[in-house]
């Protein structure tokens, strides 16, 4: 056990799962000798070689449509794509291929592919470096989503990412690579996809939200004077739906918050889900707190953009009014 | 058994002015002292904007900048061969694109500066918003130039990339299509020999780059492209094949990237000095000052008066820049012609501070 950032989890994560598994490898622009921009696969180069760390050339497409082939022929890749908005060249590869590969053969060829990107805004970085997308992959079926938040839900589920026997889009908040350390262990673990986590337990209202938001949820629920449960949703797809419905049935209150655009964002499945399934518990209307329909701005207007724990802690105690 | 070549094709290498700035005199293109100096004056204005920049961000005031040292003689010699209504289609490097046609420089900050108005350019400047994203310019650089030729306008458009975008579908994509179209378009490679850490003979098996013109039937030609002159000279003839109506070019110019990648990159994790320090004395700017003075054009007070120049048009524009402010609420504004309800209630519920 010992304290990791973020990034440093995601980074042992990898080494341990190629250490266990030769069949495991990283890819991707500048993964190797330079270890990934954000230095994510700082190291694997020196220790595996070029064959497992690779610097590939330039093309996301070619990036994630040779790692499925790598993965129907028995490898376990990790694709890295370098940031959020970067992906777009390969959707081609990820929606049409990759999630139908086990339907099209019907079983015979499978895709155990991790395809790893940063997500979401907050550290000034260039355009098309901060988009939050999930509910794009969320949306096609085939695919596995997951969005850790801290550094020990990094690591375990990234390991269970990459024994995941179906293709996982691996989401990484970037503002928390290097933000805080948690302890974390040394060895092996894997966290199963699909579990989300409740934070902070409460009576009040249920708080929903995912990577980015996890920390200014936790601000919000502090600052809003409710008793609030918070949820970290930590996979999108498949999501907790038992998880949030028993807590939803406790505190009779949801707010949901995500960092993307408001319209189409997974926090719509969610409050579908729970109006369709838990209308009689509810004791208000489901609140929504998300980033607004507009392509994810520069720099100076990131802080406008990205919902802030007083937007959140607001919804909080609107909910609350009901 | 039939066995016969099915093809066969060569690339030309250009270079006007050798290491130490003496013009091949066949090659030298015909320019007055008045075109040799703007284009000199460009050049010292991409080095000290550049220069400023990355100091900038080195000391908070800026943010992530991709730095362009080293490519100025492609970045405006190419530029000098075009039209002012040549449309261009530059990348995050291609500050010099911006620089030529006399952009506004506090502009130029303010968008490094992290402000979307930064790209918002005056009339007649004809530079396409640049593309952070790789090569995925090249596409649209073709479309445009397919509607120039529908139109019969006798103009062109000029796409600026590096080695690394060769490797991007949207490459060939473009390449091919423009072909196909005969469409007036100019695919401007500086090939400066990295994409971030990855070395050229990691990006590509191939020779050149500019061999990848033939396999789309296309002219590609590769120039020095740290002699301002030799890309002048390709690229000029490049326009004037595009104008008669045979079809893209490819002009790849042979340079190197002195600094980072990006402001946020260390190249020390993955080059050494030894390999940068040949390319120091390929200084495009050294060669042409070379060039210019046996031309009697160069002198070190007209240098001096050219710096001096430079430094004052970009130190007035950093101060505009850092004092520009914007209202954070026009990030609805622009998303579409008409707000629907969503963006409109939106805007609204922003203002009030919900």
């Amino acid at each position: 056990m010992s304290e990791k950032t973020l990034i440093a989890a995601i980074n042992e994560a990898l080494r341990q799962e190629m250490e266990r598994d030769p069949m495991v490898l990283v890819m991707g622009e500048d993964v190797g000798v330079d270890g990934g921009v954000f230095r994510a696969t700082d190291g694997l180069h020196a220790k595996f070689g070029e064959d497992r760390a690779i610097d590939t050339p330039l093309a996301e497409s070619a990036i994630v449509g040779a790692a499925i082939g790598l993965a129907a022929y028995g490898f376990r890749p990790v694709a890295e794509i370098q940031f959020a908005g970067f992906i777009y060249p390969a959707i081609n590869q990820l929606f049409n291929h990759a999630a139908r590969l086990r339907m099209r053969s019907q079983g015979q060829f499978t895709c155990p592919l991790v395809v790893r990107a940063p997500c979401s805004g907050g550290i000034r970085a260039l355009e098309h470096h901060s988009e939050s997308m999930e509910a794009l992959y969320a949306h096609v079926a085939g695919l596995k989503v997951v969005i850790p938040s801290t550094p020990y839900d990094a690591k375990g589920l990234l390991v269970q990412s990459i024994r995941e026997p179906d293709p996982v889009i691996f989401l990484e908040p970037s503002k928390y690579y290097r933000a805080f350390k948690q302890e974390v262990p040394d060895e092996l673990y894997a966290i199963p996809l699909g579990e989300a986590v409740i934070r902070q337990e409460g009576s009040d209202v249920t708080l929903v939200s995912w990577g980015s938001m996890a920390k200014p949820s936790l601000q919000a629920a502090a600052d809003s004077g409710k008793s609030v449960e918070v949820i970290d949703l930590r996979t999108i797809s498949p999501w907790d739906r038992d998880l949030v419905l028993q807590s939803v049935r406790k505190t009779g209150r949801l707010v949901i918050a995500h960092e993307a655009p408001i319209t189409g964002g997974f926090g719509a499945e969610i409050a579908a889900c729970v109006a369709q399934e838990a209308m009689y518990d509810l004791k208000g209307p489901i609140l929504r707190v998300g980033g607004y329909d507009v392509p994810m701005p520069l720099a100076r207007r990131e802080d406008y953009y990205i919902p802030s724990p007083q937007r959140i802690a607001k919804a909080l105690q609107k909910a609350c009014e009901a | 058994m039939v066995s016969k070549t099915a093809f066969e094709g060569k690339v030309e290498y250009w270079q006007v002015l050798d290491e130490n700035g003496v013009a091949d005199k066949k090659m030298e293109p015909k320019l007055s002292d008045a075109q040799l100096k703007a284009m000199y004056e460009h050049m010292v204005l991409c080095r000290l904007f550049d220069r400023k920049a990355v100091s900038l961000q080195r000391q908070g005031r800026m943010y992530t900048y991709a730095p362009m040292e080293g490519q100025e003689a492609a970045q405006v010699g190419a530029m000098h061969a075009l039209g002012p209504d040549d449309v261009v289609f530059p990348t995050y490097r291609d500050h010099g694109t911006y620089l030529v046609r006399n952009a506004p420089i506090e502009q130029l900050f303010e968008y490094w500066m992290g402000f979307e108005e930064g790209l918002a350019m005056p009339q007649g400047v004809n530079v396409f918003p640049l593309s952070i994203t790789v090569g995925n310019h090249l596409p649209m650089a073709a479309g445009m130039a397919w509607g120039m030729k529908l139109k019969k306008h006798a103009k062109l458009a000029m796409v600026c990339f590096g080695d690394g975008a060769t490797s991007e579908g949207d490459f060939h994509e473009a390449f091919n299509f423009s072909s196909v179209h005969k469409t007036p378009l100019v695919l401007l490679c500086q090939n400066n020999h990295w994409a971030i850490s990855v070395p050229l003979n990691k990006q590509m098996a191939s020779q050149t780059v500019a061999q990848k013109a033939l396999a789309y039937g296309a002219w590609g030609i590769q120039v020095d492209g740290n002699d301002v002159l030799a890309v002048y000279a390709a690229v000029k003839k490049a326009r004037e094949r595009a104008l008669k109506g045979e079809g893209p070019t490819l002009v790849e110019c042979l340079t190197y990237r002195m600094t980072m990648h990006t402001t946020a990159d260390d190249p020390k994790k993955y080059r050494t000095d030894a390999e940068v320090e040949p390319w120091k004395k390929r200084d495009p700017l050294l060669r042409f000052e070379a060039y210019l003075s046996a031309r009697k054009i160069f002198t070190p007070e007209y240098k001096q008066q050219v710096e001096q120049a430079a430094v004052q048009r970009i130190e007035a524009a950093v101060k505009t820049a850092e004092g520009f402010s914007a209202a954070p609420e026009t990030m609805f504004d622009f998303v579409y012609e008409q707000k629907p309800w969503n963006l409109a209630e939106q805007r609204d519920a922003f203002l009030k501070g919900d």
